[in-house]
């Protein structure tokens, strides 16, 4: 298991160096004169022009600069954002709760639904059930989220009025960030009804972020759930008399989820990149949304290192998955 | 109308060909087992559609997508009340027709489509050609490249590239293409190392092919059924992809008539007119569900081994 572990580690660090070149890249790949681009202006004070270069450290060598990157990188220094002049990493800490929470819901939802669907269509193969439940996956997988945010916001918050529209709380009530996750928050927050106003905010963006791993989800268990069902384990489990739940959920279920787990590992991309979509329909205040804002701000540090600090969320996130893979089939973590 | 004929071939002479012996040429096989996935069938006959209206949009469409109606601004489509026949979908918020720029924005969609799908599957196969056929050297360093972009959410990738590039139809479809790049390398590589090991391929060494012989016309030929799957299937994620740009602002810039774009501006009369908001987003919905829909088909009729795979 150790060397399996060392052997994934090894594979993380090139990954790693590449994601760091792009990234470096990023910048000094935008045509034209960045220190133009970044303030925006043409014709920038000579003198001017040659601090930006010099603070920017664009004046050097490239594998020079590059060095100094990530020299600067292994300190812990992400450069500070040219709009704010907030450090990126302070920036992202604070952001990334929302974006976590935001996720982890859409998750939940996926996964609880995702799973039921998988399993009642596999189950009642080809029937009328199993016919739709995979005509709405299919449809839920081809599905513009963006646009599934404003169907839904037109219809349950302004028809109906059951939700509001955008960010994370109303702006009535005053939250301390003590763990950065509002549904928590609240909790310990001694206003009342904040909880509930919290999790209204929550439901819909979780819907239409969690819409696509849904799908995938309940494609992926049925049909891995079709192929345990032919199992002889499962031919047995039945003559011996138990009862058809648990062969379904403790015998079928729980062999199925293997390949579903990885699937799950694989939709933390999808979901960060969704993240983008949603957070920008619904205006929540997570790491999607500070990142188109500051692509249209030309706020390059932020662009530069949110997008490498998300690579590397998304390579570990992936790596885990590997290793617990590992460790339910034994198989795996032989393959050389 | 083929009873007598088969009887006929019954009664004939043993020595006459069985007709039921033959097999039924590659092609006939394959459009039987798609057309038999009425999904697939359906799926065809709507792309059918859009590729019809995107060929002749100037025909199809009533008015010019970008003609602005001052006195028909945000009209209803004709079924509710105010419409007119005059615009059978609406209007948007400047009077133009919106029917007339779902037809051409048809165009854009299946254009962004169509190239960056080209400009990354013929990249794509090259290079997972070579990581095949090179495995020692250059096949991990390529695959480490492309295990690099997949870290990358497809999206956030595209978006990192276009805030590079800057907006528009071409840096879009660059975009795309850089993006969908990796799985079309990844698939050929594996296929192509499923191959490798095959005795046609010792053989056709043996005899003294060429490496590009061996790499274009003996083994690729033999590689394709999972690449034509994974065309279609980000032709489809191209539109989707093109469209969220759009939407974000990032992609084709208005008044361009392109379906996310169109969809950013709508966003502002979500409470008043329903149908700017619903219309392109439907058509975007309709069209990927229904390449989809072919890509399903295409792997069952083409691979069997994958049917009922995720």
């Amino acid at each position: 298991m150790f060397s399996f572990i060392a052997r994934r580690l090894g594979l993380l660090i090139p990954t790693f160096f590449g994601i760091t070149l792009l990234t470096f890249a990023l910048i000094r790949l935008i045509p034209g004169d960045p220190v133009e681009v970044m303030m925006g202006e043409r014709r920038v004070d000579p003198e001017m022009h040659a601090q930006a270069m010099e603070r920017l450290g664009l004046n050097k060598p490239l594998p020079v600069q590059y060095l100094d990157y990530i020299t600067k990188l292994a300190q812990g220094d992400l450069g500070e954002s040219l709009r704010t002049r907030e450090s990126v990493w302070k920036e992202f800490l604070t952001l990334f709760p929302a974006t976590l929470e935001l996720a982890l819901a859409a998750l939940l939802f996926a996964g609880v639904f995702g799973l039921l669907a998988g399993v009642i269509a596999a189950l009642k193969r080809g029937s009328l059930l199993d016919h739709g439940v995979m005509g709405i996956s299919l449809t839920g997988y081809s599905m513009p989220i963006f646009w599934w945010g404003l169907i839904l916001i037109m219809f349950f918050s302004v028809s109906l009025g059951w939700t509001p529209v955008s960010e994370r709380i109303s702006s009535l009530y005053d939250i301390e960030p003590i763990t950065g996750f509002m549904l928590i928050d609240t909790l310990f927050s001694e206003e009342e009804g904040a909880f509930k106003d919290a999790l209204m905010h929550l439901i819909l963006p979780a819907i239409v972020l969690g819409t696509i791993p849904l799908a995938v989800i309940a494609r992926m268990t049925r049909s891995s759930m079709l192929e345990v069902l032919r199992e002889d384990y499962i031919r047995t489990a039945r003559a011996k008399g138990l009862s058809p739940g648990r062969v379904v959920f403790v015998h079928g279920l729980r062999n199925a989820l293997i390949p579903v787990l990885t699937v799950f590992g694989l939709q933390v991309g999808t979901l960060l990149g969704g993240a983008v979509l949603t957070e920008t329909i619904f205006s929540w205040p997570g790491i999607g949304k500070w990142l188109i804002e500051a692509i249209g701000a030309r706020d390059y540090p932020v662009v530069q290192n949110g997008i490498l600090l998300i690579a590397c969320l998304v390579i570990l996130v992936n790596f885990v998955v590997d290793i617990l893979y590992g460790l339910v089939n034994p198989r795996i973590r032989h393959q050389r | 109308m083929t009873d007598p004929i088969t009887k006929s071939a019954s009664a004939m002479p043993p020595s006459a060909v069985d007709q039921s012996l033959l097999y039924p040429s590659p092609y006939s096989e394959f459009w039987q087992a798609f057309a038999r996935n009425k999904g697939a069938f359906a799926g065809l006959l709507f792309m059918c559609l859009i590729v019809f209206c995107a060929l002749f949009a100037p025909w199809v469409a009533p008015h010019t997508p970008s003609e602005q109606y001052r006195d028909f601004l945000l009209t209803p489509p004709v079924w509710l009340e105010g419409g007119t026949w005059q615009f059978i979908l609406g209007t948007d918020e400047l009077g133009r027709d919106l029917l007339s720029r779902l037809i051409h924005g048809s165009r854009l969609s299946l254009l962004i489509g169509l190239s960056s799908v080209v400009m990354s599957l013929i990249p794509g196969v090259l290079l997972g050609l070579l990581a095949g056929f090179f495995p020692r050297l250059l096949g991990p360093s390529i695959m480490r490249l492309m295990d690099v972009m997949l870290a990358l959410p497809s999206l956030l990738l595209a978006v990192a590239i276009v805030a590079i590039l800057g907006p528009g139809l071409i840096n879009t479809v660059i975009a795309i293409a850089i993006v969908s790049l990796p799985s079309y390398v990844r698939l050929t590589r594996a296929a192509v190392m499923g191959e490798l090991n095959r005795d046609y391929v010792t053989a056709a060494r043996l005899a003294g092919a060429s490496l590009p012989r061996l790499m274009f016309i003996t083994v690729l030929p033999n590689c394709m059924a999972p690449l034509i799957v994974q065309a279609t299937l980000s032709f489809s994620s191209a539109i989707l992809d093109a469209a969220a740009l759009g939407f974000l602002g990032l992609g084709v810039q208005p008044p361009t008539p392109e379906w996310g774009t169109m969809l950013a501006s709508a966003r502002d009369y979500i409470e008043r007119a329903w149908w700017v908001v619903s219309l392109p987003g439907l058509t975007i919905l309709l069209s990927v569900l229904a390449i989809n829909l072919m890509g399903d088909g295409l792997r069952d009729a083409l691979d069997p081994k994958l049917k009922n795979a995720a």
